[in-house]
Formats: C-alpha cells, structure tokens, sequence
C-alpha cells in the first residue's frame, strides 16, 4: 500500500514538472509593454445625416452611440483606443469652415471606459463630412510607438470636401506609416459612398463593410478591435536601390518598400556556402489597375548572371501579387579557413499598369521576406534513397534472382563434372 | 482503485494546463483560446489565421475582402482544400474564388477541383443561391525539388478566399466562410530522394540567425506545425516494397538453383562414389 501511495506520488510530481514545464512558454510569450501596443482611432462621422432614422427604426446617430458602448465595454485590455469626430461642431454653411470640422473626442491612450462613453453621449450630428482632413488628424493621432496601429472610419456620406480625394489621402498615410490599416464602416451606403470607402479601405489594405443594423455596426467594429489587439510581425522599412551595386544588404526578416509604375528595386543578401536563401515578395495593388498584370523576382550574382527566378502572373480583382523563390549555396569543397558568403542580387520588378487618372504616387506597397536557413539541400536519385517500389520492381528482382540461381546452379554442375573427369 | 483516481487526475490537470499552452504557442491572428477552432480570418499573408488540417475554420467578413488562411502540409500529403461562402440573402451574381500559395507565396495549382465558382443572383424570394462552394486539391507536396521548380514542397500554406466579380451594391455586404483542409496520404509513390534545410515556413531565418530565443517574444509568421511534427524524412513504405523484393529474389534464386540440380544427387554419380 504505501508503495503503491509512494508511486503515485511520484507519478504526481512528475506530471506536475511535466504541466509546469509545459505550461511556462506560454507565460514567457506575454511580453507587453506600452511601446508596442496596438492602437486603434475609431473616426465617426457626425455630420447632419446621421439624424436619418433608418437603422432598425432609429437614428444613425443612435444606433452608433449603441455600438460604441458595447465595443467601449469590449475593448481589450491592452488597446490604446481614441476616438474622433468629424463635422461634430460647426453647423453652418461655409464649406471651407465645414471641411476643417474635425476634432478628437478622446485621445489615444489607455481606455478609461467611463469617460470615453460620457463623450461619446454628448455628441449631436451638426456638420459636414470631411473625410480626408479627419483622416490626417487621426493618422496624427496615432502617430508614435511601434504596435499595430489601425483606423475605423464609420460614416454615413460621401466626403462633402473635394478636391481633396480621401482615397489619395489614405495612400498617402500608408505610404508614410508603417502597419497603419484603415477599416471603413458605411452606414445605409448609396453606390457612390461604397465606391469611396472601399477605395479608402484598399488604399491601406484594410476593410469595407456595410452597415444596415445596430449589432452588426458592434460586432464588425469589435472585430476589428480585436483584430488590432492581434500581434502580428511588423515589417522593416527599407529603400531598394535602381541597380545591385547601390542596394541595400537585407538579412531574414520581413520588410516593405514602394515600387512605382516602371520601377525596378535591387536588394542584396548575403548567402554562406551551405546556407539556403529563401525570398518572398508581393506587390499590393492599393489603387485601381488594370486588369492585367504580373511579377518578377530575380536572383542574381553580382556580375549580373540569373541564378532562379520566380514569376507570377495574373488577371482580374487582386489585393496582391506574389512570388518567391530559393537558392541554395552548395557547401564548399576542399575549404579552406573562412569562405566569404556569396552576394546575391534579388530585382523585383512588377507589370502594373494604373487605370486612367490614377495618381502613380507614392508607389505600389511592396513586401519582402528574406529567409536564410542553414542546411542541406541535394538529392542523388530521383527516387528516397534510390529505393524502388511497385510490381515491376518485384517482377524484375525475382526475374534476376531466378536467373542468378540458374546461373549457380549450371556453374556448380560444370564444376563438379570438371572436377570428377579430373 | 486509489492509484487511478490519483493518475487520472494528475492527467486531467496536465491536459488543463496544456492545452492553453498549447492554444498560446500559435500566436497566430485570433487562433481562439479554447482550442477550438478559428473564428477569425487575416486579411493578408502577414495576418493570414492558422488553422491545423482538419479543422473547420470560420470567419465573418465582408464581400470584397480578402480572407487569408494558413495550414502545414508535409511530404507525401496531397491536401485539399474545401471553402464554403454563405452569401446575404439578396446579392446580385458573383464569382468566388480560392487560391493557394505556398510557404514563398508561390502560387500553387489546383489538380481538380472547382476553385472558381458562381453564384447566381439571389434574393430571399426568388431564392438564389444561398451559399457557394469550392474546392482545390492540390499537387503531392514532394520532400524535395530542384529550386527552378515550382512543385508543392512541405511548409506553410496559405489560402485566399475571395470574390473576383463583384456588383458594387454589394460590396461590403456581411458574408460567412467556412475552411477545412484534409490530406490524402500518397504515401511511398511520392517518396523521392532529399530534403529540404527547414521546411518552408516564413521567417524560418530568423530563428536560424538570431536563435529560438529571440523570436519567441515576437509574434511569428507561422507556427503551426503538422501533428507530430515535420517528418525527418527517411521513412517510406519504398523501404517495404526493396526488402521483400530482395527477399523474393533470394527465393526465386534458391528456385533457379534447385532447378539446375533437379532431385537429389546426379543420376550419373554412382550410389557410394
């Protein structure tokens, strides 16, 4: 009895190392610091539309106030969440006074849920719809730190504001930050605002969602909430050169640049006999193009010759093009002391074309990923480890083999009658 | 009676205590913390959700957006991947599509399957097509292939889910996606020779140069691996099918021998030579 007590002890403590060595990685994981926090800036749209009474018989204005509670109430913990209004306060009719109607309700920071409802129940649809001057100022407002950093607009209407073409606006914001997503929400949206918001939210890689009842307007924006509050791999900044000997040397790690219309970008990497380098890259399309289009990746010696390349080619609707491709450095032979790694050029080099009257500026969002891993790469047969397989394999060893045994056998007999004559 | 009350529940508190681990170790975009499956979709390779084969993954999106998932398939699977869009109740026609890439973002053929499929306008009365499914079986993921190839090798996978026509007074319409991912087994007939350094799963560089250490406190850009990990490779029923061959040469060989010497002794050899 007590060594069957004793056993189970032990069986105990043993489990309990095992669970607590298990268990510990996913405490270390839990790194969170104030720097790296994903932010997010919720933009309403307060404009005179929002007094319409059609979402579920209430108004606009009403059914947002719904919605913000309850994503106020879901918000995580660790999402540093503004909010900004736009044509919340002037009501007149001057138009250039209108368009600058933009202010922040409540800064980014950490949430105090209480506050954050108080101001948002003091808001009255007033004013204009100016999107794009919003747009900036929330961009401001996240500006800092190195997180996620994500931007809901919800709106009811077109921008009233043109010249200034929100989309262009949303290009722009992207092509400066890093990481910075614009999701857009329309409420009971007509044609022409779809168009708009979409475009917003393609400029940035985000979403577009129409919005006809309360709980959906909740469940989208705590989605995207939530969505923000995801850790994800922000990629490098970097500037690829027009030529190989100008480029940027990159190590494994993921990183963006821009590629204009016609434009081809060089990157270096460096690749140690026995090292295998792996390269990705993908080309958002964030503006209107033209159906047709296509991708090269180029790996190149320094001297210009191709070593492998990756293509990729396509037709119709895309969010992206993509590619890869990898190399492996063979080991070096009869090596002596170090070996310098070998440079390899990668080009890049899209086939986009801009649908008519779209801004060619800033250039396309491109994304590279460079892997180098350590390792063998080869192969001597075709087959694992030469090994065969299949009926035939069978048929053709017992073929040989009976064919050898006869053989033997026939020797043997000879031999033996050789040996008897002598 | 005593010792298997205690055993089981050391063992169901080591399966409490490992499965959120294990639910945290993929720190992939709202993979849900019960250890279910995912409900979420990402909306690009860097953000594309994991899901394990055979898992039913669902997401909520929008026409228009794209929805990106992530699976690991190893060497001698043959995977498919099946979507099912839920459309609104009124939409005008559409087209969905799914598209696979591999762990370079190399786009990957389908061998059969419907990856595009359209959807007729529909609408609650009239009664149109309510939801639209696809299907994409891929190529037998090889353990090896020259790199100007562009053949399946293991790693990551991602799929895109996405609609390829869209009216505009659709757009941005709540749609539901449902993903599962299942593998056949080819087995020794795609067992070829070599492997890969690392499987190709993003940012396997950067744990390469800067050591396990340092990646695990950022998030990653794919994690999951196949149950019981990535094959080393060497196993395949090729292995079998040899050894017997040889076994029955050996056989056919003592048959050719006994042939030659027919029954017993020589005939002509004199009894007592």
């Amino acid at each position: 009895m007590i060594r069957t007590q004793r056993l189970a002890a032990g069986v105990c403590a043993l489990l309990a190392a095992l669970t607590a060595g298990i268990a510990f990685p996913a405490g270390a994981v839990a790194d969170e610091t104030t720097a790296t926090a994903p932010k997010v800036d919720l933009v309403i749209d307060v404009s005179g539309s929002m007094r319409a009474k059609d979402i579920d018989g209430q108004s606009r204005m009403a059914a947002a106030k719904q919605a913000f509670n309850e994503v106020l109430d879901a918000t995580p913990e660790e999402v540093q969440l503004g909010i900004r209004t736009l044509g919340a306060n002037y009501p007149g009719d001057d138009r250039k006074t209108g368009c600058k109607d933009t202010a922040q309700l409540y800064p980014v920071g950490p949430l105090d849920r209480t506050e954050a409802k108080t101001a948002v129940a003091t808001l009255t649809p007033t004013g204009w719809t100016p999107i794009g001057p919003a747009l900036l100022k929330a961009a401001e407002d996240l500006d800092g730190g190195e997180g996620s950093k994500r931007i809901v607009l919800i709106s009811d209407g077109e921008d009233t504001c043109a010249p200034l073409d929100p989309c262009e606006v949303a290009r722009e914001i992207a092509a400066k930050g890093i990481g910075l997503t614009i999701d857009t929400l329309g409420l009971v949206p007509n044609t022409k605002m779809r168009q708009q918001l979409s475009c917003i939210a393609e400029a940035t890689g985000g979403t577009f969602t129409s919005v006809e009842h309360t709980d959906e307007l909740a469940d989208k924006v705590n989605q995207l909430v939530d969505r923000a509050a995801d850790p994800v791999v922000t990629p490098v900044a970097t500037t690829g050169a027009d030529q190989c000997a100008k480029a940027p040397t990159l190590n494994s790690g993921l990183y963006t640049d821009r590629e204009e219309f016609g434009q081809q970008r060089w990157y270096r990497v460096k690749v140690p006999h026995g090292w295998e380098l792996r390269a990705s890259v993908s080309v958002a399309a964030d503006r209107e193009v033209n159906p047709s289009y296509g991708l090269l990746l180029r790996a190149t010696t320094e001297g210009g010759r191709e070593i492998v390349r990756g293509e990729a080619a396509g037709n119709g609707r895309t969010d992206v093009i993509s590619t890869g491709l990898r190399y492996p450095k063979a080991e070096a032979e009869d090596a002596e002391g170090e070996i310098a790694p070998e440079t390899v050029c990668l080009q890049v080099t899209h086939s986009f074309s801009p649908a008519g009257g779209v801004k060619t500026t800033p250039g396309l969002p491109l994304e590279v990923t460079i892997d180098v891993v350590h390792g063998p790469d080869a192969s001597n047969d075709v087959a694992s480890f030469g090994l065969g397989r299949g009926w035939w394999l069978l048929g053709a060893l017992i073929l040989t083999g009976f064919l050898a045994g006869l053989v033997w056998g026939w020797l043997s007999r000879w031999r033996v009658a050789v040996w008897r004559t002598n | 009676m005593r010792i298997t009350r205690v055993l089981s529940a050391s063992l169901l508190m080591l399966g409490l205590a490992v499965t959120p681990a294990v639910a945290d170790s993929s720190p992939s975009p709202s993979a849900s913390e019960d250890g279910g499956a995912p409900t979420e979709a990402g909306t690009s390779f860097r953000t594309a959700t994991e899901i394990e084969q055979g898992q039913t993954a669902t997401a909520s999106g929008s026409a228009g957006d794209y929805l990106y998932w992530s699976f690991p398939a190893d060497a001698g699977q043959r995977p498919t991947v099946k979507a099912t869009v839920k459309l609104p109740d009124t939409h005008a026609a559409e087209t969905w599509q799914i598209d696979v890439y591999d762990g370079l973002r190399r786009r990957q053929s389908c061998q059969y399957g419907a990856q595009t499929r359209a959807a007729a306008a529909g609408g609650t009365p009239s009664g149109g097509a309510a939801s639209v499914d696809l299907t994409c079986v891929l190529r037998t993921v090889r353990a090896w292939s020259e790199p100007w190839a562009n053949d399946p090798l293991p790693g990551t996978y991602y799929i895109r889910l996405t609609v390829v026509n869209l009216a505009t007074s659709d757009l941005g319409l709540p749609v539901g996606a449902e993903v599962r991912v299942d593998s056949e087994d080819v087995g020794g007939a795609a067992a070829v020779d070599g492997s890969l350094a690392h499987p190709l799963v993003p940012g396997a560089g950067a744990i390469a140069q800067g050591g396990e250490e340092e990646s695990t406190k950022e998030a990653l850009l794919a994690s999951l691996e196949p149950s019981g990990g990535w094959a080393s490779g060497w196993w395949s029923d090729r292995w079998v099918w040899t050894a017997i061959g040889g076994a029955l040469a050996a056989l056919a060989g003592v048959g050719g021998y006994a042939l030659t010497r027919g029954s017993g002794r020589p005939s002509r050899v004199t009894p007592g030579a």
